[in-house]
């Protein structure tokens, strides 16, 4: 029979007391490929190592926690969950940021490894190394948090694939070659070497998540426990006993605190990472120092809406304190605030401290403008705080349903529900067409929006909604130089002549890196830009926006007149090109916008922002049109485990949907197929899968990159698109947009 | 069409004047009647006692309303293509062209051969020139003074120049009349005081003199001259407004702001 062991209790003051001993803090997270066993493991470790309060304790009498959780309607599946964890005789602190599994979420995954310093990245030893394990691998190692390995379902060699001991080592060590491999690849130099995982050094645990058992060789040492002892234990049917030799949670915990750095030492390497403002400041040091007594920064990695409270803002501390009534500053939102309430996590509980200090992670109440990625910031140092850098999202919505309720009198609730849902989702985007009526949903897969539709449905207590088909999103871009395009504002008495290029790759690649951003001040753009992308000098200083999609606005007029009070209407009127470019009113990408010259008009009436932001808007398109237009389609990149004899079929599937495959690897007795495949084939995918393999293949698809549409299919996709959107058939022309006297500029910047 | 008869192509430009439809003159009275087609524009100007229903009683016509969209972004297509099957009348509040961006409709009606000609109307510019007493040979660059989230300096960089001269300048208060919008004399003034505060030129401040002219044109137009002190709080009924920033006076005007516009007498001591 299971034990199950009574979680212990503890006072929150003595947790509190042990919060301040930042050498005995670890703050992790635990990122797997899907169904690669992660929350089997997170449940196991919540049931053994639990940490409650006397409070919660004494509601949850002996109930097991997980039924608990039930009985409360609780999810811990997207909560913080805190754990207490003895080793060699001293209490440590865990505090774990559960990330979800799918694909589809990897922006939440991001999102929760800024709060952390480890994480622990689960590892299905039958699949193995997995598309999805190299997304969040990658996206740890980029936030600089430290990999170590656990390699679960070691239970399914034994038991279903009744390898011998050697086959199963051999499987250990490629599934610990590949991942190395991946940090090799994406690690930094400094940390590359230090990080690689090493059974020997305890940087690998191995184990069964499902019946709660794993060891390090450390463990297994100081329990005289062989592989042939746990071969026999399933042999013999009495593997339940290795739960209890060698319990889950202690070969995970040990490792964690062994090998993830307390707050302080992280903190030191992690902040130039993360923060790109003056490390010598006062609150560069304070960071650096992980100090409580410096001044307030947290940076929130969650935001989520609770129906009692309001919002709730999870974050880490990286310095000072926090506590109710303190007056704080969000750098994003630019507005003032004073903290409600705040709150640690006891298990999977939400406790009500006084304060929490440097080094921990917090959740807030009272902050409604808080999101994921924010900075906090104590009142007095509002006006010198550098934003955190912008938390990276890998993936970007590519695919939208259109959704109404099925009763017209429930969309209050339907439009309350989508606003809570696009706070705690930066990767869902919800739009109105005011046009249409339409309420869109866009976000990263089907998965991601059925499961939306589902909250939504819940948010809105049992709301019944209607979807639609889904659209794939699309992109706009130029391959050529535009020319110089001339165009008069609609009373005619202000010009604009403006020139559209494609935005250098190097370019793209450093604003998806977070390195050069819109709200970054612009003289520091220009420095990266001149460094980094050989910029010269006058271009890199001009920089007037970056818009969301990668296109940038670059003032190269000297001597106009008026144009201070004119340049937010001009990025206004950029902004609006960029959100629907001239081909079927899709988003622009990678396209570099520059001012040539402008004739503004003396009398302010005259020159308002409904005179300027189309003139811009037409010049931009118009010389847009001139540019080589090309469409651009989202690339899935898609990985599939699948058993050898099905490989051809699957091979063929992708490639006949304008796929590509990069490799297909034997790992044991399953085959490993990658490769790209557009979003927009993939529709139906899983019918055709299902039936080619009698529903032996596994897969799954993540966002990659844009790509070209090839000519003979993007006429069509451009027609099928305007008719969708109730456009005239017809692409437009440079001259619906542009004056009809493209002369040379009355100055010499030409 | 009968042979020798060449199609009539053309397009003919008539004020309406100030106010209400009482200001169209006859000469633009007998374009109307005799068109085939009669266009007005309203929202270059805002006409506070023009009705619609009046009017065509009056030119015993049906009026088509064109809107600034029609105009502006689609170039006055809807006028340009009735002008050049026959007679089109296009008729604009004040004086045509004082609208500057009806230019732009006539250079285009040239270009496609269609004739053009304009009946003039009375228009702002000369009526709160007129009202306010002052010369009208002294004015200089005339602005308009814009919405406060279309906030500008130029306003007050027109009227420092303007001064610097020794000129009067007269300012247009913005309107918004496909919303039934415009701008009140304490907004912008209060919109010159805050440039005032940032520049320190000395240009507008409470202490400063400047004629405030309302409804133009109408049975009852208020003029009033005094310092902006008193102008922030002075009622000066309805819409719309001019408002005029004196530069170096001569004695009749100072004469014609006392009498005729209730200045202070102090304003004696500004003549030059």
């Amino acid at each position: 029979m299971v034990i199950l062991p009574l979680p212990r209790f503890r006072q929150t003051s003595e947790i509190l007391k042990l919060m301040h001993k930042k050498e005995n803090i670890r703050n992790i997270g635990i990122i797997a490929h899907i169904d690669h066993g992660k929350t089997t493991m997170t449940d196991s470790l919540l049931a053994e190592a639990g940490l409650l309060s006397p409070r919660i304790a004494g509601e949850a009498r002996a109930l097991d926690y997980l039924e608990e959780e039930q009985r409360r309607g609780i999810t811990i599946k997207t909560a913080n969950i805190s754990l207490l964890h003895d080793v060699g005789g001293r209490p440590y602190v865990i505090n774990l940021i559960d990330t979800p599994g799918h694909v589809d979420f990897t922006g939440k995954v991001t999102r929760a490894l800024r709060a952390v310093d480890g994480a622990v990245v689960v590892v299905d030893a039958v699949e193995e190394v997995m598309v999805q394990t190299e997304i969040v691998t990658r996206q740890a190692l980029e936030e600089r948090v430290r990999p170590v390995l656990f390699i679960n379902k070691v239970d399914r060699l034994i038991k279903e694939l009744r390898l011998t001991p050697s086959e199963v080592q051999d499987k250990f060590m490629r599934i610990i070659r590949d991942f190395n491999n991946l940090i090799e690849i994406y690690g930094e130099p400094e940390f590359k070497k230090k990080w690689k995982v090493d059974p020997q050094k305890e940087t690998v645990a191995f184990g069964s998540a499902l019946h709660k058992w794993g060891f390090t060789l450390k463990i297994a040492e100081e329990k005289g426990v062989k592989f042939s002892d746990i071969l026999e234990a399933y042999m013999q049917g009495r593997h339940q006993k290795l739960a209890q030799l060698i319990p889950l949670h202690n070969a995970i915990l040990d490792m964690v605190v062994e090998k993830v750095p307390n707050p302080i030492e992280a903190q030191r390497y992690r902040l130039p990472r993360i923060w790109k403002g003056d490390l010598a400041s006062e609150i560069g040091k304070a960071m650096l120092n992980c100090d409580d007594n410096g001044p307030t920064v947290m940076c929130i990695t969650m935001a989520q809406m609770d129906p009692q409270s309001g919002l709730l803002a999870t974050g880490r501390l990286l310095s000072g304190f926090v506590k109710e009534g303190d007056q704080v500053y969000l750098v994003g939102a630019r507005k003032d605030y004073r903290i409600q309430q705040v709150s640690m996590y006891m298990g999977a509980f939400r406790e009500v401290v006084d304060k929490i200090t440097a080094g921990n992670i917090a959740a807030l109440l009272g902050l409604d403008l808080a999101r994921a990625g924010e900075t906090l910031v104590d009142l007095a140092h509002k006006d010198v705080m550098v934003p955190f850098e912008r938390i990276k999202y890998v993936s970007e919505p590519v695919i939208t349903i259109a959704i109404e309720p099925k009763h017209p009198k429930d969309l209050p609730r339907l439009l309350d529900a989508m606003n809570k849902l696009s706070i705690e989702d930066p990767n869902l985007i919800t739009t109105i067409n005011r046009e249409t009526g339409e309420y869109l949903l866009s976000g990263m897969g089907e998965l991601h929006l059925e499961i939306t539709v589902k909250f939504l449905q819940d948010y809105g207590g049992g709301l019944e909604i209607m979807t639609s088909a889904p659209i794939v999103a699309y992109r706009e871009s130029v391959a050529g130089k535009g020319i110089v395009a001339m165009a008069k504002s609609p009373n005619k008495h202000n010009r604009f002549w403006v020139q559209v290029e494609p935005l250098e790759e190097k370019v793209i690649n450093l604003i998806e890196a977070g390195k050069i951003a819109d709200e970054m001040g612009r003289k520091q753009v220009g420095n990266i830009l001149f460094k980094e992308a050989g910029w010269p000098v006058e271009e890199a200083r001009n920089i007037w926006a970056i818009d969301e999609h990668r296109n940038m606005l670059i003032n190269a007029m000297k001597g106009v007149q008026h144009l201070r009070e004119a340049r937010e209407m001009i990025i206004a009127g950029f902004r609006w090109a960029c959100r629907a470019g001239p081909l079927c009113e899709e988003p622009m990408r990678g396209v570099k916008v520059k001012l040539m010259d402008a004739q503004l008009h003396g009398d302010p009436a005259h020159r308002g922002p409904a005179q300027i932001m189309p003139a811009i808007r037409r010049a931009i398109l118009g010389s847009f049109l001139t540019g080589k237009p090309v469409l651009l389609e989202p690339i899935y990149k898609i990985g599939v485990s699948v058993p050898a004899r099905w490989v051809g079929d699957c091979i063929s599937i992708i490639t006949r949907k304008r796929g590509k495959i990069l490799a297909s690897e034997y790992k044991g007795v399953l085959s490993m197929i990658t490769g790209y495949i557009p979003v927009a084939e993939t529709f139906g995918l899983s019918t055709e899968m299902r039936s080619a393999t009698s529903g032996h293949a596994l897969w799954q698809c993540t966002f990659d990159h844009w790509e070209r549409i090839p000519e003979n299919i993007a006429s069509e996709v451009i027609r099928r698109i305007r008719e969708r959107k109730g456009l005239p058939p017809e692409k437009p022309t440079p001259d619906m947009f542009i004056g009809e006297e493209q002369r040379a500029m009355r100055s010499e910047t030409l | 069409m009968l042979a020798g008869f060449e199609a009539l192509s053309e397009l003919v430009f008539v004020g309406v004047g100030l106010h209400d439809e009482g200001g169209i003159s006859l000469k633009g009275l007998e374009e109307v009647r005799s068109a085939d087609s009669v266009f007005i524009e309203l929202y270059t100007s805002l006409l506070p006692n023009f009705s619609l229903e009046r009017f065509e009683a009056l030119v015993g016509k049906g009026l088509r309303v064109v809107s600034r969209r029609e105009l502006e972004e689609d170039h006055g297509e809807v006028v340009l293509r009735v002008a050049e099957r026959g007679k089109a009348v296009l008729l604009v509040p004040g004086d045509p062209f004082i609208a500057t961006t009806h230019v732009a409709l006539r250079i285009a009606a040239e270009k496609r051969g269609i004739r053009t000609r304009v009946i003039h109307g009375a228009s702002i510019i000369s009526a709160a020139v007129g009202l306010s007493g002052l010369h009208n040979y002294k004015f200089g660059k005339s602005v308009t003074i814009p919405f406060s989230e279309n906030f500008s300096e130029t306003p007050y960089l027109v009227i420092a120049q303007n001064k610097e001269l020794g000129l009067h300048t007269l300012c247009l208060l913005d309107i918004d009349a496909e919303r039934n919008r415009y701008l009140g004399v304490r907004e912008a003034l209060e919109t010159l005081l805050k440039v005032e505060e940032k520049r320190k030129m000395g240009v507008v401040t409470r202490a400063t003199l400047a004629v405030v002219v309302a409804r133009a044109g109408s049975q009852n137009p208020t003029v009033k001259a005094g310092f902006v002190d008193e102008l922030l709080n002075y009622d000066f009924g309805g819409p719309p407004y001019s408002l005029i920033f004196p530069g170096k006076l001569h004695f009749m005007e100072a004469e014609a702001l006392k009498v005729l516009a209730g200045a202070p007498s102090s304003v004696m001591e500004l003549v030059e």
